[in-house]
């Protein structure tokens, strides 16, 4: 087990830096193929008054001017050991790990990025409770109840739940729960945790509900195809020929069984909106990482992308290493190795 | 009407005194888009404790559904019961689904045919005769978790201080088999439904398979159940026989006149196919020409009548009417369902079907 874990560290590590070389290349490269000069790009930064041969200066002084791996081997050295950059009269040092450092708000970006987890982490976690609470309920007793009331009315509202765009729903809870009816707040506030639990709670709800409703709809739908499939099963039989009460035979026989694949999609889903729920955080004007990532995009700010992207990037094979290690504990068929 | 005793409970409202076990015109039917299958049409049977009925059919003969119906294991399906299942004295198809609940695994238990799909893949073996044992007696983990070495020492696995926390992919096909015994086993049910048991295994492993559960059907004095379509089976264990085609009994006798007398050419069918080690290699077995009948649309008269080499010696009436069951001899210890008359059948066993045996 422990060797797994180390072995499987070791090729996030190399997985983290080939999504941080194909970024690099992308949002570096790019631009180049696209005919932009080192001096088109420094241009940007120079401010408008620049002449050429001052743009010409500054492109060297960035390192723009440098081959493409030298660029990006100070980069991952950056990650490493920091860096210093040099824009202006000062120098800003940049400690490691240095996700890179914003030419255009004159800042280092993982700071930036540390400040936003919290709103992003509250979100998703708070999120992923309701979601995985209420969509696995709501699997189970469709599936116990194939074809009634609920059953299909269920179904109805989860197919609604995953068409639905999050800036469709999300601006209609705002609309109804905070303009018309003014029970939450219209957004834009968060509350750390750590200062008022139920301020946090209450300035999140809305986001919250709005997140998981997409997420739980998608989920009601795995959980009840994953029951039908179980409750057919002959260990679910064998249980019930025990003498088992109905609801030991769903709860421990049943539902075990179809939660491990759900968990596999869990760690996929929480691992990638720990990098940012994009939309919800716009549309609800929270100052998460998908904001972050939003703004980065408008101003072209291309070390900030590089750097939510690997955040993100980061998230997602950890959670997916925490998935793999609980797959072995769910289910001992799995021996990891 | 009368007040019934608890020392009488077996004695029903009408005053007689039912066997252990007594199925009376068990219809298990399923409604599907095609029409209705009539799984189990019409079956009844009897049986004691301590005795082993085996029942052999071909697949799709009404064998399991049958005995789920009594486990009661069709409730939340589609399936349409009706008859009667009287288990000591209680009758079991008008029964609350929870009293049917309480029965299982104490009074009556079932073993399955394939004990790798029908064991819990994420819970320990040990974990899963537990939970059968902790459900009816309230003991601690610890005493439970004895029981269940106890019962796997019992039935024959070799380190059952240490198995009992192995899981059931752990096991061999044979130890898997012996575990679901084990877990069957675990509250001393009196009547022990065996649904092909051995049929998942190798040759080796079935008969020390049979052994155990003749031995413990001994030590326990359970009535058990032996659905199987292997007669080598039903030849090493059963008392008695009954002979399934199509979701009714055809033949029910004892064990010694299935082999010896049979009656209905559908047991001839059944020996005649079954391979022999005292006969030369060059006789070909016989196999029962056709295939088993769609269940939704069974054959007018008797069902077996497209199958039957003897059905043109009733005058028609195969065609058209649906034999009963009726006791050959006067006796209701051999039963079968066939238009011929009996003197018929047994001249054209004896003279026709043995020898070629």
């Amino acid at each position: 087990m422990f060797s797994y874990i180390v072995r499987r560290l070791i090729a996030a590590v190399g997985l983290l830096l080939a999504v941080s070389l194909v970024t690099f290349l992308i949002f570096f490269l790019v631009p180049r193929l696209g005919g932009a000069t080192a001096d088109d790009l420094a241009s940007r930064y120079a401010g408008k008054t620049a002449n050429a041969a001052q743009t010409h200066a500054l492109a060297k002084q960035l390192g723009f001017t440098d081959p493409v791996y030298v660029q990006y081997g100070r980069f991952v050295k950056g990650i490493v050991v920091g860096a210093d950059y040099s824009t202006g009269p000062t120098t800003v040092h940049c400690s490691a790990p240095c996700l890179g450092y914003s030419y255009l708000t004159q800042n280092p970006v993982l700071p930036d990025l540390l400040n936003r987890m919290p709103v992003t982490f509250s979100l998703a976690i708070g999120a992923a409770v309701i979601w995985v609470l209420f969509g696995v309920a709501t699997g189970v007793l469709s599936a116990l109840r194939r074809g009634s009331v609920f059953d299909r009315a269920a179904m109805g509202v989860a197919l609604a739940g995953v068409s639905l765009p999050i800036f469709f729903t999300g601006l209609l809870s705002l609309t109804l729960f905070s303009y018309k009816l003014h029970w939450f707040p219209a957004g834009s506030t968060y509350t750390p945790i750590t200062q008022n639990p139920l301020q946090w709670a209450y300035d999140l709800i809305l986001p919250w509900i709005t997140l998981a409703f997409l997420y739980a709809a998608g989920y009601a739908r795995l959980t009840r195809a994953g029951m039908l499939e179980t409750m057919g099963e002959d260990y679910v039989r064998t249980a019930r020929a025990k003498g088992l009460p109905e609801r030991t035979v769903i709860v421990k026989h049943a539902l075990r069984s179809t939660l491990t694949p759900i968990l596999t999609i869990f760690g996929l889903d929480i691992g990638a909106l720990l990098g940012g729920a994009v939309l919800t955080e716009s549309a609800f004007s929270l100052q998460g990482l998908g904001a972050y990532a939003i703004q980065a995009i408008g101003s072209n700010d291309l070390p900030k992308l590089l750097g939510v992207t690997l955040v993100v990037a980061f998230f997602v094979i950890m959670a997916n290493l925490v998935v793999d290690i609980l797959y072995a504990v769910v289910d001992p068929r799995v021996r990891l190795g | 009407m009368t007040e019934v005793q608890p020392e009488t409970a077996r004695t029903s409202q009408t005053g007689i005194v039912r066997p252990f076990l007594d199925v009376r015109d068990l219809k298990i039917q399923f409604p599907t888009d095609d029409g209705l299958v009539k799984s189990v049409d019409g079956l009844s049977f009897s049986l004691e404790r301590g005795k082993t009925l085996g029942i052999v059919g071909e697949s799709g003969s009404g064998k399991s559904v049958s005995s789920l119906g009594i486990m009661g294991l069709h409730q939340g399906t589609s399936a349409q019961i009706s008859g009667e299942i009287w288990l000591d004295g209680d009758e079991l198809v008008s029964a609350t689904p929870d009293f049917v609940r309480r029965l299982r695994g104490r009074k009556m238990a079932m073993i399955f045919q394939d004990p790798l799909s029908s064991m819990h893949p994420y819970y320990k073996v040990g974990a899963q005769i537990v939970e059968a044992y902790r459900l009816y007696n309230d003991v601690s983990k610890k005493v439970a978790r004895q029981h269940a070495i106890d019962l796997l020492g019992r039935v024959g696995i070799p380190e059952p201080a240490s198995r009992v926390d192995a899981y059931p992919h752990q096991f061999s096909g044979g130890m898997r088999q012996r575990a679901m015994i084990a877990m069957a086993l675990a509250c001393d049910p009196e009547l022990l439904i065996a649904d092909e048991p051995t049929t998942a295994l190798d040759v080796t492993v079935q008969a020390e398979i049979l052994d155990l559960i003749r031995d413990l059907q001994r030590e326990f004095g359970s009535a058990v159940i032996m659905i199987t379509h292997d007669l080598g089976v039903i030849a090493e264990l059963a008392d008695d026989v009954l002979v399934m085609y199509a979701g009714k009994a055809v033949e029910h006798a004892s064990c010694r006149d299935v082999f010896r007398n049979p009656e209905h050419p559908y047991t001839w069918g059944l020996l005649s196919s079954m391979p022999r080690l005292d006969r030369d290699r060059q006789d070909r077995l016989v196999p029962v020409t056709g295939t088993p009948p769609s269940l939704i649309a069974l054959p007018p008269g008797c069902s077996f009548n497209p199958r039957c080499p003897y059905a043109a010696l009733t005058d028609g009436k195969s065609l058209t009417e649906v034999p009963p069951l009726l006791p050959t001899d006067g006796t209701a210890k051999h039963s079968v369902a066939c238009h011929l008359p009996p003197a018929r059948r047994r001249a054209i066993w004896s003279e026709e079907v043995a020898p070629k045996l």
